[in-house]
């Protein structure tokens, strides 16, 4: 009879110890206590996430996270970037191993449902496209029966391509590859005629070829590849914040907030809408849980949406891509933040 | 046990469950269960809330959903339509196929670089012993990522074979082009093609096929049957009857009629558009993983077969050259089947070995069960659980067969004791 009572005090403490461990808390008093966000960011992919030659993350990725950053925790620096695969993004996402998902990825249906992830917006508009090599001398995508194409696994690409090459009632052979610096070395000797992903992938490739004047994008977008960040299910505060952020960026660049003027605006804005995304009417930060002044932190981490898109990717970097449909919706583009009230 | 109470023992304390050596060991092994028990209570428990934590359920329906991807080598017939199973039932196959050609490859190769490392020759045994320590002595990534970057960036791409002054040429008159992508081969080809046997859901064998493994199986059998024979005659007689020609006819001769029975002929590969085609086109991915696993097992197996050789006494071999048997004959016929006992239980493990190694094949692209089941199906359904629960059953059920294979063989060489 003791004996039992015994083991039944182990069993018990081990069951409590294991009902301890399984508590979790929300993802905003994750990162508030750990004092540094975790953002899972692309391995290397240039004018989008990639360490410069001293190490530090840039891009057009890691400046979103840079302004969650300074949201969450006021300083664009507390934080640590988590480089994905295609292959491991979302597992790292829903594991808890990243807070926020700022990978290139492309907002889905069932990624959306099925696999519990929430897209909290799109920051870049693109679509999948095609590269290759000038002296193959092919001019469009539908000359490509029977071509070799690099792939990267695990991405919607590879659906699209093989819904493509299908429905165009072509032969190809894949090569699968794990990471874009792969794609891009196989691409280079020759193992595959064209490579595929998303257009702005294909012109940040591009831009890091010792002759980029040799490769041409084909015409052809063959998908819908609303690319932007995502945040598990579940958790709709944390959602909340991550979406109104990039949000904020976009307004900011609308409402002519810059990070060289918001000072001033702080002080001198007559917009109501500038005042109450500054903070300087209304409490709109408690209403997820931040101080006043979240916005403001987040458009000086590195400037608003149109100053990100041009110091990152714009017409004046190597990559040179025109704002086109990521213009804001006054200028023809798709750009349209929800009213901040 | 009622002998024991029958004896007047002392009355039941709980103290004894640790001092009495009649307790001890069961308490110990009750207390070493329970918390076995409990941390795998506690792992599935974890699991099981998280997922609800998550909203997400544990079930395999996500197998029979359209697969959608591609996958570049296809050893029964798929296209992008098929079910998630159906692509990683190709997966599986693929997985096989360099695992196979793999462990054929290495246990060749190992058993020469073994033997050759015994040699009296002094370059020659410390060259082997610079290729075990090299190929042995490095990760086995590093050997596959090498060999695969050594066929794209040296190799001409296909378009290096066109026109008329091309830069690369096919060789083996013309059939065969090493390319950066791919070893385009020449197909067997038949003119009188008898048709295929259907097995259902479209996997088909062509009847050509099914003849000529019938034809060599039955050859092999009566070439047995010959050698029995000759035995029989050797016993009775002493003198042992010439069979050679007798066991090379029936082993060639039915094979010979068969080709000319159907046609068959080689049809070489040929460039048009962006590729080979009309041929047999051999990835690089699978030759460079091929390649690669096999040298570094071969590495292993070469130890292993030296160890097995040095084992065996020097007293068989004097004994053997005392008999005048030439030195070829003493390791075929002495040495080595008296090693093999040493060498087999070792070899089960570097075959095991070689089957799991090859689920690097992510790194080349080669679509094997980890690359589909647990990478692109993976990634798209998002069942993390149950495709690496299913990936890790099949590769357990997949050694559990080879181990039990090989001990078969291992129990039909072992020494006999009567």
């Amino acid at each position: 009879m003791k004996k039992s009572v015994f083991l039944g005090t182990v069993t018990a403490a081990t069951l409590l110890a294991g009902m301890g461990m399984a508590q979790e808390g929300s993802t905003l008093a994750q990162v508030k206590e750990r004092d540094e966000l975790n953002c899972g960011v692309n391995t290397g992919l240039v004018g989008f996430a990639a360490p410069d030659a001293s190490g530090n993350w840039t891009g057009f990725d890691i400046a979103y996270c840079r302004a969650l950053a300074a949201a969450v925790l006021g300083d664009p620096n507390k934080i640590k970037f988590v480089p994905t695969t295609g292959q491991t993004r979302f597992t790292a996402l829903s594991s808890g191993e990243v807070d926020v998902l700022a990978r290139n990825s492309t907002w889905t249906y069932s990624r959306d449902t099925d696999l519990k992830l929430d897209f909290v917006g799109v920051n870049y508009y693109d679509g999948q496209g095609f590269m290759v090599n000038r002296d193959l001398g092919v001019t469009s995508a539908k000359e490509l029966d029977g071509a070799t194409i690099c792939i990267q696994t695990g991405t919607t690409t590879e659906l699209n391509l093989a819904d493509y090459f299908r429905a165009n009632n072509m032969a190809y052979t894949p090569v699968n590859i794990d990471s874009n610096a792969e794609g891009e070395q196989q691409y280079m000797a020759g193992a595959c005629d064209a490579y595929t992903t998303d257009a702005s992938g294909l012109a940040a490739t591009r831009a890091a070829f010792a002759d980029p004047e040799n490769h041409i994008i084909l015409p052809e977008i063959i998908s819908k590849e609303p690319l932007g960040p995502a945040v598990r299910h579940g958790d709709s505060n944390w959602g909340d914040i991550a979406r109104w952020t990039l949000n904020a960026l976009v307004a900011a660049e609308e409402y002519g907030v810059t990070s060289r003027n918001i000072e001033e605006l702080v002080r001198s804005s007559e917009n109501p809408e500038v005042q109450r995304l500054l903070g300087t009417t209304d409490e709109l930060g408690a209403m997820i849980g931040l101080d006043a002044e979240w916005a403001r932190r987040a458009i000086l981490a590195n400037g608003n949406y149109g100053e990100i898109f041009a110091a990152n990717i714009g017409e004046q970097t190597p990559i040179g891509l025109a704002r086109g449909l990521n213009a804001q919706w006054t200028q023809g583009g798709l750009l349209y933040a929800p009213p901040f009230r | 046990m009622t002998d024991i109470r029958a004896t007047a023992t002392p009355p039941f304390r709980l103290s004894m469950l640790v001092n009495d050596r009649r307790y001890r060991s069961l308490t110990f092994q009750v207390i070493v269960f329970i918390l076995v028990m409990a941390a795998a209570w506690w792992l599935i428990d974890n699991t099981i809330r998280n997922l609800a934590l998550m909203g997400k359920s544990f079930d395999f329906g996500f197998l029979f959903q359209r697969a959608g991807y591609d996958i570049s080598q296809t050893p029964i017939p798929y296209t992008a339509d098929d079910t998630h199973l159906r692509a990683s039932v190709v997966g599986l196959l693929n997985t096989l196929i360099v695992a196979v050609l793999g462990c054929i490859a290495a246990t060749v190769l190992g058993v020469i670089v073994g033997v050759a490392r015994l040699s009296r020759n002094w370059l020659f045994a410390r060259l082997m012993t610079v290729f075990v320590e090299i190929f042995r002595n490095m990760p086995l990534l590093l050997w596959i990522l090498i060999v695969y970057a050594v066929f794209t960036e040296i190799l001409p791409p296909p378009n290096a074979f066109r026109g008329d002054e091309a830069s690369a040429g096919m060789i083996l008159f013309d059939n065969v082009a090493l390319t950066n992508r791919y070893t385009a081969l020449p197909t067997l080809a038949m003119t009188n093609d008898p048709g295929s046997l259907d097995l259902g859901a479209r996997i088909t064998f062509n009847w050509a096929t099914i003849a000529f493994v019938v034809v060599l199986v039955g050859g092999w059998i009566v070439r047995r049957m010959i050698r029995a024979w000759a035995q029989d005659v050797q016993d009775r007689t002493g003198d042992r009857p010439v069979t050679w020609w007798k066991t090379l006819a029936v082993m060639t001769l039915p094979s010979l009629f068969l080709i000319w029975f159907f046609g068959l002929h080689l049809e070489a590969p040929s460039l048009q558009g962006f590729n080979f085609t009309g041929g047999l086109n051999v990835s690089n991915s699978l030759v460079a993983l091929w390649l690669a696993l096999t040298l570094y097992t071969a590495a292993f197996i070469a130890e292993i077969v030296r160890a097995g050789i040095l084992a065996v006494s020097r007293g068989q071999s004097e004994a053997a050259f005392a008999l005048g048997l030439r030195p070829n004959r003493t390791m075929s016929l002495v040495i080595l089947p008296q090693a093999l006992r040493v060498i087999i239980p070792p070899l089960i493990s570097q075959y095991l070995n070689l089957t799991k190694n090859s689920s690097l094949a992510i790194a080349v692209g080669y679509m094997d069960l980890r690359g589909t089941l647990g990478g692109t199906t993976l990634n798209q359904t998002g069942r993390e659980l149950e495709a690496i629960v299913l990936m890790m059953l099949t590769y357990l059920v997949l050694s559990l067969i080879i181990s039990a294979g090989m001990n078969v063989f291992n129990a039909r060489v072992k020494l006999k004791e009567r």
